[in-house]
């Protein structure tokens, strides 16, 4: 029995998020973030490492089988809502031997099977079926929908062809086929590695494009920071006064900036400090700040340049404009500037959804991953005569039914049908 | 009238029908097999060839379940071919030129020998029904067969239509007349009909070619048997020849298109792609200039060839002038034209795994008239239908065999729940097990269950026994040795000093070894016999991707297991959306894979599906 897992509570930016983990792997599986199962039914608060870097701290519970809501021996981790932990997560776990994503309502079966769905909750199931059946139309459309779309038809043309040739060599040997595919077959392999390489990388900010972007305003204290994020948000979201060092740890406002979402992080001033507190916060500011899509440097009147290091896509803004008189200048207080920083902002973020035009869930990325992996085995193979084409075959199979959900089902009707149009086949 | 009283009567006496009454009387029910004629058992319509890659499998499965068609093959066997020999065994398929006529011999023999059998002749012309049940066969004499199950295996006779050229007339094949009142009685039953048709080349005179001109093919130095009991030919081997159709001979046919029956609109039936015409071959690929074409001796005694290649719907003038055309056959006589044939088949998906039509009790329905051609498929339809009518005259538990084990149960899953577009024949790629359901292994696979359901007699069993206790021995030994790389190095298998121990299995399984390389490591492997040898190094060879299946493969088991009664009410289940709904209307799933099949279909909507079962059951168990 395969163990799943999948992120039970709504994606975004929740207060907790919820991992749901259930089956044989499911205890073993925490050894990967260096934790071992807590006793059963007990919260237990954890750091949760990836190799030597902590991840996050989260709350972890165990059930063990048979009392568990699915009847199979189960983990729930409670983190700490940032999608980027939730995402670092889902894909470690993916990573884990045996572990993949549950299908859509894979839960509820096995609670189903196991007889820890009550009768009655069945009725339940309607509605959730309604909806999945409702998001799964509309994922699909946004997959399947323009540049994406194209790419990934190319994908499974390429596919189609490669095993078509393969099951050709091996059904039809006795027939007028070409003796060696293999060098088709494995520039086609190779075309579509590459393209799903590509892609695996472009997924991740795709799943962020779905999630949100991260702007990360900066600056020296009282530089205007949170006067701007309250004038950009339009309500009192961080606490703005005029000693400095007020805004410690991050604040996050989330903003729909002209159809994107968006969140807004206020940092800490930085500046060099005696306080440790207050070092601790601008510390987390900086890291923070690295970790966001874009970045907004506020300079304070006078100062003539920013005390970070530039990356070429930040914006660096003159701030207070409204005490400073600085045409060019922003104002949280006048909202001097605002609008082309918003307009800006949104031509940027929109540049880079399209840009990416990807994949839009960690799920096609795990997909894409374990494909990835089939393939370069099934492009060594081919590579070496000693491995024979129904070992090929094998892995190439493996890899199109990891791909199911982007490429749609490859069917033996499909290979027939190439294999039909392309050769003479029949005595 | 005359009456008579039977568990099971088997109608045709073709590839299906034979293995039907065969497994039937295996399994325990006085069996009688109806055919047209005494002459007709055992006949092949068309190519005179066994096996093959896919097909190949069905018969060694058929084999393993102690069927006739493997051993047949191997006594009526003029030339063996395994054919894939240099890929993996896994794909490799064993496949024999048979000589007609011994064949015919060997399978009547088979017939007439079998405890519990009885042949009889006659054109079955009508059901006798109880209520809506089949309880046995009237025949064209008015004379009466009673029985507890019916299973029908009339091939491509329902309502058949031969076509060569514009010329078209009712017959069942060439010589044979076509079941027109049974074909009647079928559609009366309101049962999804379709056509389907299929062709044959003409038979040349092998006097009147000059085979000296000619390439030949000649069968393997070390010919591969189908059964699993048999130790060797029995008859003279033979080669092939092999010609080709050039420029002239496309020329010839490319003129006389319109009078081809299938270009000259004569026939609605649908064709198999895999068996293209020589007129088809030559309008699809318009440029290739030449085809191959095998001459295939039909026996030792007889002169006819069969031209495999060239099989054809034009008129009998066009046909001897392009047979002509082609190198060596200048002078060739032809025996027999070549013709097309269009024929009624049911639907598939109004049977379950029983391969009973859901909504005819007590009738079972095997080979060519479900849509399929070729004779491993049809023999191995008859295998399980004869067994099933067998289980059910006796009132015994049906045996179903699922994508996990088999062929035989891919085919029938996929028959019964995808249907045909076009007829439908093995190819291995229809296997998503196919690295563990291999033609070698098929007794492992299969006589367990074989000998579990009674169908395996005690020579089998006992050979199949001994042959397992010789396979466990030699594993034994593979398992419980354990070396070091420097070992293996040492012996001259060349590995990574990566310090990991392994068993001897896990090297044997490296590509390109063998037990007698690892001789030297353990001694006692050297005493193993060389089939043994190599059938572990052929199990060991697929063990990692076998593991890697195994997780599937038992969800799909317990899925499988997990019947759906015929008369589930998806209609009133809240939550399946009407697409969905309809679907599983049409196609009612036996079970819960099956369902899972279904285009569309989410978990959830099968936890659903499962809830209701649970529910019923439940409810029935209150
Ligand atoms: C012209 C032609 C071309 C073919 N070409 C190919 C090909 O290229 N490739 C391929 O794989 N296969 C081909 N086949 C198919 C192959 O011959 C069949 O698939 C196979 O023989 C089917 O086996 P079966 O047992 O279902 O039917 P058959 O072998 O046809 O046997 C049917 C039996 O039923 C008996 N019967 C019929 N009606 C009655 C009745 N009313 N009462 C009593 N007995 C009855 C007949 O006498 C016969 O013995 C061809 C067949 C034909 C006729």
């Amino acid at each position: 029995m395969d163990t799943i897992f999948a992120l039970a509570s709504a994606p975004g930016r929740a207060g907790v998020s919820v991992i749901r983990i259930s089956g044989p792997g499911a205890f073993p599986a925490l050894t990967r973030f260096g934790l071992t199962a807590p006793a059963p039914r007990a919260a237990a608060l954890r750091l949760l490492r990836d190799g030597d870097e902590v991840l996050d701290q989260a709350l972890l519970l165990a059930f063990a089988g048979p009392a568990s809501f699915t009847g199979e021996d189960a983990v729930e981790l409670h983190l700490h809502g940032s999608p980027a932990i939730v995402a670092s997560t889902l894909r470690i776990l993916g990573e884990v031997d045996g572990l993949r994503m549950a299908e859509p309502g894979e839960f509820t079966r096995r609670a189903l099977e196991n007889s820890k769905m009550d009768l009655a909750q069945v009725e339940g199931l309607a509605d959730l079926i309604d909806s999945e059946t409702e998001a799964q139309r509309r994922q699909a459309q946004r997959v399947f929908s323009g540049k994406l779309g194209e790419v990934v038809q190319g994908w499974r043309k390429d596919l189609i062809r490669a095993a078509a040739l393969l099951e050709a060599v091996i059904d039809f040997a006795d027939e007028e086929v070409p003796v060696d595919v293999r060098p088709e077959v494995t520039e086609l392999l190779d075309r579509v590695s590459v393209s799903l390489e590509a892609q695996a990388k472009g997924a991740e900010v795709a799943e962020r494009v779905r999630q949100g972007f991260e702007v990360a305003i900066l600056g020296a204290p009282n530089a205007g920071k949170s006067t701007l994020l309250n004038f950009l948000a339009g309500r009192e979201a961080a606490i703005t006064s005029n000693v400095a060092g007020t805004t410690r740890d991050v604040i996050e406002v989330r903003m729909d900036l002209r159809g994107l979402p968006v969140t807004l992080l206020d940092t800490a001033g930085l500046r060099e400090t005696e306080d440790e507190v207050e070092a601790i916060g601008i510390a987390r500011a900086r890291e923070r700040a690295e970790l966001s899509d874009l970045r907004i440097y506020l300079l304070e009147p006078g100062e003539i340049s920013p005390r970070i290091e530039l990356r070429p896509e930040d914006i660096v803004l003159r701030g207070k404009a409204d005490e400073s008189g600085d045409s060019a200048g922003i104002s949280g207080v006048t909202g001097q500037g605002v609008d082309a920083l918003i307009a800006r902002l949104s031509t940027y973020f929109s540049d880079r959804t399209s840009l990416v035009a990807t994949a839009t869930r960690e799920r096609h990325r795990l997909a894409i991953l374990r494909a990835l992996g089939d393939l370069s085995q099934a492009r060594e193979m081919l590579a070496n005569p000693v491995y024979t084409e129904d070992l090929i075959a094998e892995e190439l199979r493996s890899a199109i039914r990891a791909l199911d959900s982007l490429v749609g089902i490859v069917d033996v009707e499909n290979l027939l049908d190439e294999i039909f149009s392309s050769f003479c086949i029949g005595k | 009238m005359k009456q008579s009283e039977f568990d099971v009567v088997v109608v045709g006496g073709g590839h299906a029908g034979c293995d039907a009454a065969h497994a039937a009387a295996r399994a325990g029910a006085r069996t009688a097999l109806v055919t047209l004629k005494m002459e007709g058992i055992g006949v092949m319509s068309c190519n005179p060839a066994i096996g093959g890659l896919g097909k190949g499998h069905l018969v060694r499965e058929i084999d393993a379940l102690d069927g006739v068609m493997g051993r047949v093959a191997d006594l009526a066997g003029i030339q063996f071919r395994l054919l894939n020999r240099r890929k993996g065994p896994a794909v490799q398929g064993p496949r024999a030129q048979a000589d007609r006529a011994v064949y015919r011999a060997e399978m009547l023999r088979e017939m007439t020998s079998c405890p519990g059998l009885q042949v009889l002749t006659g054109e079955v012309t009508d059901f006798i029904m109880q209520g809506d049940r089949v309880v046995g066969i009237v025949l064209a004499d008015g004379s009466e067969v009673h029985a507890r199950a019916v299973v029908l295996t009339t091939g491509t006779f329902l309502r058949g239509l031969i076509h060569i050229g514009d010329v078209s007339y009712s017959g069942g094949r060439m010589g044979d007349n076509a079941a027109n009142k049974l074909g009647e009685r079928m559609e009366s039953f309101g049962l999804p009909l379709g056509r389907l048709k299929t062709g044959t080349p003409p038979r040349l005179n092998g006097k009147t070619i000059n085979w000296d001109v000619l390439e030949d093919q000649p069968g393997d130095d070390e010919p591969v048997l189908f059964s699993f009991l048999s130790k060797g030919v029995n008859l003279r081997q033979v080669a092939c020849g092999i010609t080709h159709t050039n420029t002239r001979t496309h020329e010839i046919i490319r003129e006389n298109l319109d009078r081809s029956a299938m270009y000259g609109g004569h026939i609605d039936g649908v064709g198999p792609r895999y068996c293209p015409s020589i007129e088809d071959k030559v309008v699809r690929f318009a440029d290739k200039e030449s085809h191959q074409v095998f001459l295939e001796p039909e026996g030792l005694g007889d002169d006819t060839v069969y031209p495999n290649g060239i099989s054809t719907s034009l008129p009998e003038d066009v046909q001897h002038d392009y047979v002509r055309s082609m190198k060596g056959l200048e002078q060739v006589e032809i025996l027999q034209p070549g013709y097309a044939i269009e024929y009624d088949y049911v639907d598939p998906r109004a049977l379950d795994m029983r391969l009973s039509l859901r909504d005819v009790p007590g009738l079972y329905l095997a080979g060519q008239i479900n849509g399929t051609t070729g004779y491993e498929e049809a023999a191995a339809q008859g295998l399980v239908a004869g067994l099933n009518a067998a289980k059910e005259a006796l009132g015994e538990d049906p045996v179903i065999f699922s994508r996990t084990d088999s062929y035989i149960g891919v085919m029938i899953d996929d028959l019964t729940t995808r249907g045909v577009s076009e007829p439908y024949r093995m190819f291995t790629s229809r296997a998503e097990y196919r690295l563990s359901l291999r033609a070698d292994n098929a007794d492992q696979r299969l006589t367990p269950k074989g000998i579990e359901v009674g169908l395996v007699g005690d020579s089998r069993r006992a050979a199949f026994e001994a042959k397992m206790a010789r396979i466990g021995a030699g594993r034994a030994i593979l398992d419980n040795t354990t070396v070091t790389p420097k070992q293996l190095n040492t012996a001259g298998i060349r590995v990574g000093e990566d310090g990991k121990q392994r068993t001897l299995y896990q090297v044997l399984a490296f590509p390109e070894t063998s037990v007698v390389d690892l001789v030297g490591l353990a001694p006692d492997l050297g005493d193993l016999d060389p089939e043994t040898q190599e059938q572990l190094r052929r199990d060991a060879l697929y063990a990692t991707y076998i593991q890697r299946q195994q997780n599937d493969a038992q969800a799909l088991q317990k899925d499988e297991a997990r019947g759906i009664p015929q008369n589930f009410d998806y209609e009133h289940l809240d939550g399946l959306s009407n697409e969905l709904k309809s679907k599983l209307l049409r196609i009612r799933p036996s079970n819960l894979a099956q369902a899972g099949r279904i285009e569309g279909m989410t978990p959830a909507a099968l936890a659903l599906i499962l809830s209701r079962i649970n529910r019923a059951q439940k409810e029935k168990s209150a």
